[in-house]
This record gives C-alpha cells, structure tokens and sequence, in this order.
C-alpha cells in the first residue's frame, strides 16, 4: 500500500497545562508535499505545536486532521506521522539497523522484511556498513542520520522534525539541513519543522509560521517574512531588523510620508493607517559615511565596533531621534573608528513600515 | 469490538458461570456445581439470591463486546457496567458476612440474622478483575491516557490493589482502635487506652516505675539515629574522601546487613556479652568480674541497632558526599580558605540536609524494628514488642494492639513526613550532567584521624560479631564449650536415606522450603508491580497520580507490626479472608517491599530520556510494546535490584510475619526466633549463618543470570540528551 504524502490542518487548537496556554488558538494548513517551518524564540509553543501533530500531547480545544482525515483524538500509535526527536532518542541497547527496523517489527512485520526495509533506508541516508554499530559509536551526523532513517521507515505522510540540527557543530548544520531538504524535495514528503533559527529556517522552507507567545504572529514564504513583516516582533525576530518610531502622515496611492528625525521619506504604507508607527531597517541597509555638510541625512555617533571577519558590525547613537541603530558595513579595509562621527541614510526601498502595536 | 476486550468479557462470564466462587479449604468436587465449591451461577439459582444481580453486567458487557461497535457510547456502557459491577460486588460482599448481616442497620431493616457467606475465591477474584479492566477499557476507548488500554488498566489493578492492601488495613486499624472488642463505637475507651500511662508515663524520670513505651521507643530511635549517622558519616568520609585501602571492606560492610536477618544481630550479642556468652566468660574467668544482664535493654537494643542501621546511614552518606561538587571547595580554596576552613563552611553545610535525611532513616528504621528489641528487650518495652504481645500473649486485646499501633504508625508517619516535607525540597546535590574536572579535597588531618578512631573499632566489631555466628555455629556451646561439632547443622539440616529414599528429616527444611517458595513467588511480583507504578508515575500523567504515589510511599513507612496487626483485622474475615495460607504472606511482602522498586524504576527512568518513549510511540508502539521492548532492557540494574532486595526481605522479615505464619507455612525467621525463645542457640545460629550464605549465593546467581546492561551505550546517548539545545 503506497501513501502519498498528506496535508495537516489545525482549527483552533488550544493546549493548557493547568493555568498555562502552550498554543493558543491556533490555524493554519500544510499542503501535502511542503516543508513548513515553525520558528520562534523559546517557549514560543512551536515544539508543543509539533507534538500535537505528532500526538504526543493531546489538544485541549479544537481539531486537528491529517491528509483530511480528523486525528484529534487519535494516539501517537495511530497516526500515520513521524518524528526526528531533538536528542534524537536513539535506542541505546539497539544496533542502529536494529532502531531503524523497530517501527516495522512492532508494527507486525517479519524479522527478515523489516531488516530489508531498514537496509533501505540506511542507504537512502548513506549509511550502510555502519549498520551493525550501537549508536553512540556513531558521530552526531551520523547518529542524525539514523534517527531520520528511522522516521521514514514506515514511509509516513507527515515527518516532523524537532530542531534536529541543534546537537550538531555549525559546519555540520548546513550540509544536514541540506541533505534534509534534498530529502524532503526528492521524496515530496510533507514536513513540519522547528527551529530557533531565522537562518535555518530561511534557507530550507517553503513557508514559514512565526510564533509567539503560543499563537501564530504571520505565515509566510521566507520572502514575505523577510521584506513585509507584519508586525514589530516578526520585523525584530527575522534579521534582527531595527525599530525606529515614526510618524506616518497621509496616504498617497500605494504611498506615504514618515518623518525620522528630521528627514522626509516616501516608503510603501502597507495598509497602515496615519499617525504613530515603526520602520523596520535591515543592518546591512543602513549606509554610514563620515560627517559632511549633506543636508537630509540623518548624524550619528560610532559608540561600538566590531570586526567580524567579512564585514564590520557597528552600534550608532542617535541624537535626533534618541535610539540607538545596530548596522553592518562590508568595507572592513577602512572600518570607522569608535568616536567618529558619522552621518546615515536608508535606501527607501529597504524600509518596511510596521505597525505601532 | 477488538479481540481483548471480548476475551475478557468471556473470561468474566466463564468464570461466573463455571468456577467456585468462594474459597473453601478442600474441594467439594462431589456437589458441584452447587455446594462449597459451587459457582456463582449455580448458587445464585439456589438460594444465594444476592449473586444474581451480577448477571447482568457481566452479561452486559459480554453483549456490547460481541455486538456492538467500538464507539465512544458503547465505551460509556462498557465502563458504567464494569464499574457498577464491581461496585456491587464489594457492597454485597463486605454488606454480607459469615454470620449474616455485617452491620446492625441492615438487621434491623431486613431482619437478622440474614444471609451469610464466606470468603471470596477463585471466581469472584476472576470475576471482580474482569469487570475492572472492561471498566478500564471503556473509559481508554473515550480517550483517558491518551487512548491507552494497557496504560488505564494498569493504573485500575495497581490502584485497587493498593487500595485493598494498603489503605483499607490502615482503616481496619482504625476501626478497630474506635471500637471495643464486641464492635461497638467505643471513643472513651479509645482515649483511656492513648493515654494510657503505660504508654505515655514519665514515671521514669523521677527515679519510679518505668517510662511509657512510647517514650522509650522514641529516646531509642533518637540515640540509635544519632550514632548510626555519626558512624555513617565516618564511613562515608572515608570511603570517599581518603586513599584508604581496603575500602572494599567497608562496601562488604554495606551488604551484610542486608542479607543478615534483623534478629541475628542482637542473637550474636547474646552470644558475646549475655550471662554465658564469649566475652562474659572471658572477662569472669580472666579479670573475676561477674557476668551481669547488661546486655538485655536499652543498651543491647541500642548497640544491635546500630550495627544493623549505620550501615543505611553510610549508603546514603557516600552519596551525599560524592554528590557534592569538588569545584566549590577548589572555589574555596582559590578564595585562601584553610582546608578545615573549607569544611566547615563549605562541605559540612552542604552535607547537612543528607546528615538529617540520614538521621531520619535510622530514626524510623529503628521505630518500625521488631526483631532486635524481641530478642534483647528484656524489660525495656518498646512499641513493636508491645503491639506483638498485645496479640499473642497471655492477655490478647485486639483493640489495645490497633491503638499502640496507632501510636507508632503516627511515629513513623511524623518520621516519614519530615523527611519527605522538609528534606525533599532542600537537597545540595551539586551532581550536574555536566563533566566535574575538579579532585575533592583530602580531609584535615585531625578530622581523618577522628573519623579512623571511630570507624576501624566499629568494623572489628561487626567482623567479630559476624565471626561468632559462624564460629558459634560450628562449636558445642559458645562460652562455655569450644570442641568443634557439626550437631546444630544436624539437627536443622540433616538429611537421611531410608528405606523410601532420601528423607529431609532436619527440623529446618519445612520452613525454610516454605521460606524459599514464597520469596521465590513474592520477589517476581514485587519487582513487576514496583517497576509498573514506577513507570506510571514517572511517564504518566492522569489523575489520581499524587495518590498512588503517596499510597506507594505509605506502605515502606507503615511498620511492619503494625502491618502484620492490620492484615489479622483486616483478611481474617470474609470477603476477604486470607490468613494462615501463603498467598498472604506473599501479599504482605509484595506491598511491604514494592517501594524499593518504585524507587529504584524511578531513579533509573529519570535517566532514561523521554524522548525514547516518545520515539517509540511516533514508530506505532503502543505503551505495553513500549514497556516490554524499550523500557524493561533499559531498566535491568533497577530490575536486578528490586528482584535482590525483594527476594533477601522476603527471607529475612519478621515484624510483619510473626503475625502471619500458619503451622503450613512457617518461615525460616520465625522458626529461628522461636528456637531463641526456647534456648537453642546453637540450631539458631546454624540455621541464620546458613541463611546468610545461602542468600549470598541467590544475590551472586540474580545478578549473573539478569546480567550487566550494557553501559557504555547508554550514557553515550545521555551525554546527547543533556546537551544543551
């Protein structure tokens, strides 16, 4: 029997524990096929998010289905999902082709076909030969490796993934998210993914779902989050992306006026109405250039430098407005020295206008 | 309807219809269905009108399980029918008893005297199970525990049994202290026997009559806690903090007592220090001075429970003092702090909360002690031995036993609840996942030399103590006549070849054959149920989970006198009535010793990452799959450790069995203690030294056969897990 891969669909879905709401309210849909992430600082409910799906906690409030079919009640047992755990929960007294075929063998499978469809799957992986190591004889690539193997083995039509880069060293991180998603494509697995990590998530999704405070604060392609963030705290968790209070005057076309500082601009308004707001400027789109006489621009004092390797990372006070900028300069031949003085300007097009609350 | 559920329900109904519902001694094979051994069914139809109404149920349940379909309406009917079965089941059975009527109310509503019946048997044990898990089952199928059937039909039996085997023979000992001995509400005499001055008198203070037995009790516990926790630490710093070099005697040291019956320690002092004993003759013959009675009261009592208690002291001392992180005293030290500085302003407060936990563990060890006190008391009354000649002496008072025991049972409790309330909470265990680089400090020098002075007489004196038993078992009469002679052995363990084989004529075997059976049966089922509600309460979440955990925790700090008092109230009477055979004694020593194990599964799943199980479960395994696979292979040390310490205190107890052996089925302890009673110490000692060897053997033979997990595996993947994300 060949499955295809399923959609996943919460409706309102609350989780309490006591007096605690981990996820509140939430919806959203994954299409079969697609890789979404959910991202978000910590205990922002993402992880309690995956383990409804998984059905390792149970929702206090509303339903979820899997390929159409609703799963709200159904035990971890019963659903036709998998998951690539944190610590990735190897069993330890288990050979790693051992752990692979436990999900056929305990789904009643004989000892001769889950070991085949086992070998299948290390291979897929790239691990055959090792399958006769315990586990903890394994590097953490490999160890990973093995616990994604086990995940496929029932070939599930949901594979979850449990921040399953976080135990790895950073080189290694790249090249498995990588593989994961290399995986995910060839296979055309639906796949639900947590991470704390805007890079990561930003570099394998097909959409992304922000968290926090255990509710969803935007879905998105990682473009959308990236350049049209909904909210200050989307704008401040994707790209580290300074705040600066503005005042939006009249509407014009697609168009408005903000005043920062001193200076006038015309930026995008994106549905935000006049009156108070913030402007969300990426590091890297901020230009520094010594003090000159050039009217418009807004001066600034170096109070922090940093070398970096490939680019310099400054802190800039502000006189007008009073706050403090966090930019990035690639030229590190020359770099500012702390002290200078310096005047800055935004590209238009790198602002986003966010919305005061 | 799935497969299980409907064997069950068959099984309920097959049972009912087919089996004997009531226990009775021989099988009345001639009359059945009906008679004695009749069952349910057939005895319903004739006259025993009130097993009639658990037709339905039964029936009921067997109807949706082939029929119906498996929905959350039929889950509904499947629970309220299991469960009001069973609710029926035990109103009629404690509402009717042997001499009808069980309380006054219902004679004077249905006229006395009423039906009667005995006790409950194979049937109605089926019958009563089968109803419970179609309970269980149901509310699964509505989703408790996440759907789990295994999961709610294990917290169903473990939470009844603990209720039947815990709790209501509590509440039997306070019935029984409210009312007189013909049953009636009696609170004044409740409060003339609490009050008693034999109990609570201070007459001993003013030079008089003796004090009360619960102030001697207490003043015992409190001395022995105090030296035992004093020698304790003194092994504990050794062990730990010097190079001495023969450490593995002090390890040595740790394990006797636990395979030493709690009586023999007292017996070998008997042997040393009583009026014909070792070193009473030695010091009479060589120094003239007179052998006296010294040894029977307080003192004697005080040094065997020491010597028996120090030991627990040091076990939970040594992991104190590893537990705390040398990278605070070498912080210490960075800081110019002296080294006896160091210890007393950093080690010793560290130390503290372990010291008291300690203290406590002797304080209600040496409460809840039987054996010594029995065997050294003398005059000097302590509660156990009180409590065991209000049952069996001369002047038995049922009523009296259940208020003294009261009186310890709130002793221990007190004992218990500070150490749970005040300590559990304020625990220094510095022991973080994290690899310690740092190296303990060394101990001053004046402080190691105390601890040596203390220490290295204490383990010469336990060594002779144990030498005497040995010695003593191979000689004619310590003290007195050393010609080595293998009598006592012949008289406990001879073995004869007739004319009809081989015949085990020695006057040991009978109860040491019984001894073996039952810790052999006990030590099984104390481990499986240990580990279970382990497993419950360390990876389940349901509700109730405070209580099982409080009920397991109850019956380690009910002593075991007082347990052996409440079994006699409660099982000597239908519908449960189980005295005089094995199956309580095998009772008694699952629900006495099954804490050891929920502590061991405990500790041992608290390093087992949860992930595991979850893992698992995503892969389709189901809890009992889980379990079975996953978590038994991983739990073996704690496995092992339960199946020892089951099987050693199943033959080494006597508080709670004295009260419950039967001329059947003797134990091995009782029948030592009762040689002591009637002098024969030689067969006494024999038969305790052949006991300890041969429990040596069973610990080498568990351990060899369960085997050593394999480790280095497992904390690989704990080092993973830790790993901060």
């Amino acid at each position: 029997m060949k499955k295809g891969p399923a959609s996943v669909e919460f409706k309102n879905v609350v989780k309490r524990y006591g007096a605690v709401t981990a996820v509140n309210d939430v919806s959203f849909a994954i299409a079969p096929g697609e890789l979404v992430t959910f991202l978000g600082p910590s205990g922002c409910g993402k992880t309690t998010t995956l383990r409804l799906i998984a059905g390792l906690e149970m929702a206090s409030e509303g339903r979820i289905a899997i390929g159409g079919k609703d799963v709200t009640g159904l035990s971890a047992a019963d659903r036709d999902v998998s998951m690539v755990f944190q610590s990735y929960a190897l069993f330890p007294h288990m050979s790693v082709v051992e752990n692979v075929a436990y999900g056929p063998s305990v789904q009643g499978a004989g000892k001769a076909r889950a070991r085949e469809m086992a070998m299948d799957k290390l291979s897929l992986v790239g691990l055959e030969g090792l399958e006769n190591r315990a586990p903890s004889e394994l590097s953490g690539g490999q160890q990973q490796r093995v616990a994604v193997a086990r995940a496929l083995v029932l070939e599930p039509q949901v594979l979850l993934f449990d921040e399953p880069l976080s135990n790895l060293d950073a080189k290694l991180r790249r090249r498995v998210r990588e593989e994961i998603r290399e995986l995910q494509l060839s296979l055309g697995l639906t796949v639900a993914y947590v991470t704390h990590d805007q890079e990561e998530a930003l570099a394998v999704s097909d959409r992304i779902i922000v968290m926090s405070n255990a509710s969803i604060a935007q879905i998105g392609s990682p473009r959308e989050l990236y350049d049209a963030p909904s909210s200050r705290f989307v704008a401040d968790f994707m790209g580290d992306a300074n705040l600066i209070p503005v005042e939006v005057g009249a509407h014009d076309g697609a168009f408005a006026k903000i005043l920062i500082g001193r200076r006038e601009m015309r930026v995008a308004h994106r549905g935000i109405p006049p009156g108070s707001a913030y402007v969300a400027v990426r590091p890297h789109q901020i230009a520094i250039e010594a003090r000159s006489a050039t009217g418009g621009s807004l001066e600034g004092l170096i109070s922090k430098a940093a070398y970096v390797g490939d680019h310099m990372e400054y802190r800039i006070t502000l006189a007008v407005p009073k706050l403090e900028l966090f930019a990035t300069a690639p030229d590190v031949v020359s770099p500012l020295e702390k002290g200078s003085e310096v005047a800055i300007s935004f590209d238009p097009a790198g602002l986003v206008l966010v919305s005061g609350d | 309807m799935n497969r299980v559920t409907r064997l069950i329900a068959l099984a309920g109904v097959g049972a009912y219809v087919l089996l004997p519902w009531y226990s009775s001694g021989e099988p009345a094979l001639a009359s059945y269905p009906f008679g004695a051994s009749g069952s349910a069914l057939a005895l319903a139809v004739s006259g025993a009108w009130w097993l009639l109404p658990l037709a339905l149920p039964l029936y009921a349940c067997l109807h949706i399980a082939w029929r119906g379909t498996w929905n959350e309406r039929n889950a509904d009917w499947l629970s309220l029918c299991g469960f009001s079965g069973l609710a029926y089941l035990l109103v009629e059975g404690f509402a009717i008893g042997l001499h009808g009527w069980n309380a006054e109310w219902l004679g004077s509503v249905f006229g006395a005297p009423g039906p009667s019946q005995p006790g409950m048997g194979i049937g109605a044990l089926i019958v009563a199970t089968t109803l419970l898990l179609l309970g269980c089952r149901g509310l699964a199928r509505k989703g408790w525990c996440r759907g789990d059937a295994f999961i709610v039909c294990a917290i169903g039996v473990i939470g009844v049994l603990l209720a039947a085997f815990v709790f209501f023979p509590v509440v039997k000992i306070l019935a029984s202290a409210f009312t007189d001995n013909e049953g009636h509400a009696a609170f004044a005499s409740f409060l003339a026997k609490i009050t008693d001055r034999s109990v609570w008198g201070l007459g001993c203070l003013g030079g008089g009559i003796a004090c009360g037995v619960a102030w001697n009790t207490i003043l015992l516990a409190i001395l022995t806690g105090l030296a035992s926790t004093v020698l304790g630490l003194a092994f504990a710093l050794i062990a730990v903090r010097t190079s001495f070099r023969f450490k593995a005697l002090l390890r040595a040291m740790t394990v006797l007592p636990i395979i030493t019956p709690p009586f023999v320690i007292g017996l070998a002092l008997i042997l040393m220090f009583g009026r014909s004993g070792a070193v009473s003759a030695f010091l009479f013959r060589g120094f003239g001075i007179p052998p006296s009675r010294w040894i029977y009261g307080l003192s004697g009592i005080f040094i065997a429970q020491v010597l028996a208690f120090a030991p627990i002291a040091f076990l939970v001392l040594v992991g104190v003092v590893q537990g705390i992180s040398p990278t605070l005293e070498e912080a210490a030290q960075t800081l110019r702090a002296k080294r006896f500085t160091i210890f007393r302003t950093v080690t010793w407060p560290l130390m503290r909360p372990g010291l008291a936990n300690a203290f406590l563990l002797c304080l209600i060890e040496s409460m809840a002690d039987f054996g010594n006190p029995l065997v050294l008391g003398g005059n000097f009354e302590v509660l156990s031995t009180k409590i065991f000649f209000a049952v069996v002496g001369a002047a038995t008072d049922q009523g009296r036993a259940a208020v003294l025991s009261l009186v310890l049972l709130f002793l221990t409790l007190a004992g218990f609840a500070a150490q749970q309330l005040w300590l559990g909470k304020k625990s220094y265990t510095t022991v973080t996942g994290k690899g310690d680089a740092g190296l303990s400090l060394p101990l001053p020098n004046s402080l190691r030399c105390a601890c040596y002075a203390l220490a290295l007489p204490w383990v010469l004196f336990t060594f002779a103590i144990y030498a005497i038993i040995f010695v003593g078992s191979f000689v004619k009469a310590v003290g007195r006549d050393y010609t080595p002679t293998l009598a006592s052995y012949a008289i406990a363990f001879r073995v004869e070849h007739t004319n009809f084989g081989w015949f085990f004529s020695g006057s040991a075997w009978p109860s040491l054959v019984a001894t073996v059976e039952i810790a052999l049966i006990a030590a099984p089922l104390t481990a499986a149920i240990g580990l279970l509600t382990a497993y419950l309460l360390a990876r389940q979440d349901f509700y109730g989970r405070k209580a099982l955990d409080f009920a397991a925790m109850l019956s380690f700090a009910i002593p075991g006198t007082v347990v052996g008092v409440s079994y006699i109230l409660a099982f000597n009477v239908p519908p449960i009535e189980i005295t005089g055979g094995a199956l309580i004694l095998v009772i008694c020593f699952v629900f006495r010793n099954m804490p050891v194990g929920v502590r061991a599964g405990m500790a041992a799943l608290s390093q087992i990452d949860k992930s595991l199980d979850e893992a698992s479960l995503t892969l389709g395994a189901r809890s009992f799959t889980t379990v079975a696979r996953i978590m038994i292979p991983l739990m073996r040390p704690a496995l092992v450790a339960s199946l020892i310490y089951a099987f050693v205190r199943a033959m080494t107890a006597v508080s709670a069995v004295i009260f419950l052996v039967s001329a059947q089925y003797n134990m091995a302890t009782t029948y030592i203690i009762g040689r002591v009673d009637a002098g024969e110490y030689g067969v006494a000692i024999a038969y305790s030294a052949a006991l300890i060897v041969f429990m040596l053997a069973v610990i080498l033979l568990i351990e060899a056969l369960v085997g050593e997990r394999r480790l280095g595996r497992r904390t690989a993947i704990a080092n993973i897990a830790a790993a901060p994300a």
